[in-house]
């Protein structure tokens, strides 16, 4: 192994009692995986193949097909090492069952015997029946019911566990609770002031352009007070909130199915509903109407400069007529929307949290799949909320 | 000896935390011969498996060289890697979104050389090899006892033939029973397949069922490192503690009577 090994190849010999095969280099699957060793071989074995049945070299046997067990007299013994790999291309070449004329080593013999016993055709695929759409579509259906119900018995224990927190505040979780503000709010300030300010510019330049068609200047404080406050602002906060946290509470609960910790505060006795979805529920719906005023805050600001510079709308003048233009009531329905909100990507987030397998592949789609149902769940309710709410402050 | 197939020259490894130092390994020399199946005892703490990765080149030591089939041991993860050195690691670490088969294919598929099917056929060789039914190869790892996971992750270690094997606490976590199956295949595929294997273990019943040397460490050296009856008559305070005290003397009684010293 310190030298390397020279290729393996097939010497063929025409003596007078037949062909001869013989076999040189290392069959191991270090020479054999080495492409140009490889592809030499594989040529020369294609060629065997044709040379000892001309009849299909025409082109009608695939390309795969085997050298045929009368081909000649098979050599093993100079061979320089031999291993599982290079003896189970051997035993594909000799189509599965001994050549009539074969020389070799007594462990090379052991070896293509523990190939021979053990090669055996994987069990086929299951055929899919007439009936298969009907069940998936069944298992789609039964998957979304499972889903919803999981969800309302989710919500459920969050108001008997919140009901529990009430009678017995001394035995919350409150540094839980505390961590969770901090890294769902705090943390979240930079990301949504940034993107909310971008938004708040962008919307502004464009009504802008609009707006001048009709000599409206002095509207832009409507449009932009209205839109920013009652829609865009809580619903783009819960949207960065929904990527960013809710991914994360799949994520933690995820791992801690994988590494056996559910488990094991399940054995502690330890009611994961008051301990965990409980903490993260309450922080979201806390953070959430903060964060959108903060959101809110941000795109009204970057809004008032954009309509400076593009308008000549002066901000002292924005200020000045925002109160007229925006009722209080549309902060306030924008804060109670911010609060469901908050609930939702919690409770979904903690929901497909605990649904996850313990294996990668589950994670990493149970948090995928919170993520998407957090932000298409968070339009739906906004939507909702419009309709429900369609005389409030207009 | 026989040719060296790993080879460690004055290796000192170093574990820093801010100011404090931590000197694990000092001026260690360590090698081991083809064809040997060695044992790397120690206590805890002593550095075993950090020297198993430091093998695997998953680690580099703060000095000294590590030779690998005549090679440093930072070249050996490069393409093919499969093909030198085979890992046992302790939980297994299979690829959980894979089936078994594709776990064990997966290192001969990667290199994407030679045809699917070959491959799949050297994989179910390679499963039922390890002592597991031919129905095995479509499980998912999640579904698998953990005596079968370490027979799994040990076909996908030897599916390339390499001639190193090496394996940390190989019969960890296995009950009894499938620790001695486990011993016996470990032992059935060392004389079929001419292995070299290094394991780290502290199960005294699978040192003395498979090694032919163990080496021991501490002081943080390897202190002794030969044949298993040398080993147990060699003076030293850890020796006498873990291979004579009383669970050393319970798994003595599977030593060939010969071997055992008076």
């Amino acid at each position: 192994m310190l030298t390397e090994d020279s290729p393996p190849r097939i010497e063929i010999l025409d003596t007078p009692q037949g062909r001869v095969l013989r076999l040189l280099g290392a069959w191991t699957a270090a020479s054999l995986t080495a492409k140009p060793s490889w592809e030499a071989l594989s040529a020369q074995l294609s060629e065997l193949h044709a040379q000892a049945s001309p009849a299909s070299a025409s082109g009608q046997a695939p390309a795969s097909a085997s050298v045929p067990a009368n081909a000649g007299q098979w050599h093993l013994t100079d061979i320089e090492k031999l291993d599982y790999l290079g003896a189970q291309l051997l035993w594909r070449e000799w189509n599965h069952c001994w050549p009539d004329a074969l020389q070799l080593l007594p462990e090379q013999r052991l070896m293509l015997e523990t190939v021979e016993k053990f090669t055996r055709q994987l069990p086929a695929p299951q055929r899919s029946s007439w009936n298969e759409p009907l069940l998936v579509l069944g298992s789609r259906l039964l998957h979304l019911i499972g889903h919803a119900t999981g969800l309302v018995r989710l919500l459920g224990q969050l108001l008997l566990d919140i009901a529990r927190l009430l009678r017995h505040p001394q035995q919350g979780p409150w540094r839980d609770l505390s961590g969770h503000l901090y890294h769902f709010g705090a943390t979240a300030l930079h990301i949504t002031a940034l993107v909310g300010f971008l938004i708040g510019v962008v919307l502004a330049y464009l009504i802008s352009q609009q707006l001048r068609q009709f000599g409206a200047d002095a509207f832009i404080v409507n449009i932009l007070g209205i839109s920013l406050i009652r829609e865009l602002g809580p619903v783009l906060a819960a949207i960065l909130i929904a990527g960013r946290s809710g991914s994360a509470i799949t994520a933690q609960i995820g791992v801690m199915r994988v590494t056996e910790e559910l488990d094991a505060m399940r054995v502690m006795g330890i009611p994961r509903g008051f301990r965990l979805v409980m903490p993260r529920a309450l922080a979201l719906a806390l953070v959430m109407p903060l964060i959108s005023v903060w959101t809110t805050l941000a795109a009204l600001l970057g809004g008032m400069l954009a309509a400076n510079v593009a308008m000549d709308v002066t901000p002292s003048f924005f200020i000045h007529a925002l109160p007229a233009a925006v009722k209080v009531s549309n902060l306030a329905l924008a804060t109670a929307k911010s609060v469901v909100f908050g609930l939702l990507i919690a409770l979904i987030g903690c929901h497909y949290g605990l649904r996850i397998k313990p294996n990668t592949e589950s994670l990493g789609q149970g948090t995928t799949a919170s993520v998407v149902t957090s932000i298409t769940v968070v339009i739906l309710v906004d939507a909702l909320f419009a309709v429900l709410f369609k005389n409030i402050g207009i | 000896m026989a040719e060296a197939l790993v080879d460690i020259r004055q290796l000192w490894t170093v574990f820093q935390h801010g100011e404090q130092k931590t000197v694990v390994h000092q001026d260690l020399n360590l090698s081991v011969g083809r064809g040997d199946i060695m044992s790397l005892v120690g206590g805890s703490g002593t550095g075993k498996t950090v020297l198993l990765r430091q093998m695997l080149g998953l680690e580099t030591p703060a000095q000294g060289t590590i030779t690998v089939l005549g090679k440093p041991a930072a070249e050996l993860g490069k393409r093919g890697a499969a093909s030198r050195v085979g890992m046992l690691f302790q939980q297994g670490a299979l690829f959980s979104a894979f089936t078994v088969l594709e776990n064990i294919a997966f290192p001969l598929r990667e290199l994407g050389i030679l045809p699917a099917a070959l491959i799949r056929e050297a994989a179910m060789v390679k499963l039922q090899m390890v002592g597991l039914p031919p129905e095995a190869a479509q499980k998912m790892p999640s579904d698998l006892s953990g005596g079968m996971v370490k027979r799994v992750a040990l076909a996908r270690a030897l599916i390339m033939d390499p001639p190193l094997l090496l394996l940390d606490e190989p019969t960890a976590g296995l009950d009894p029973e499938s620790a001695d199956s486990f011993c016996a295949l470990l032992r059935t595929l060392h004389q079929g397949m001419c292995l070299t294997v290094v394991m780290v273990t502290h199960d005294l019943d699978t040192i003395f069922e498979l090694s032919t040397r163990i080496a021991v460490l501490a002081e943080k050296k390897v202190i002794i490192n030969d044949t298993p009856a040398k080993v147990l008559a060699f003076e030293h305070p850890f020796v006498h503690e873990f291979f004579l005290g009383e669970r050393g003397q319970r798994a003595m009684t599977l030593l060939a009577p010969a071997a055992r010293p008076l």
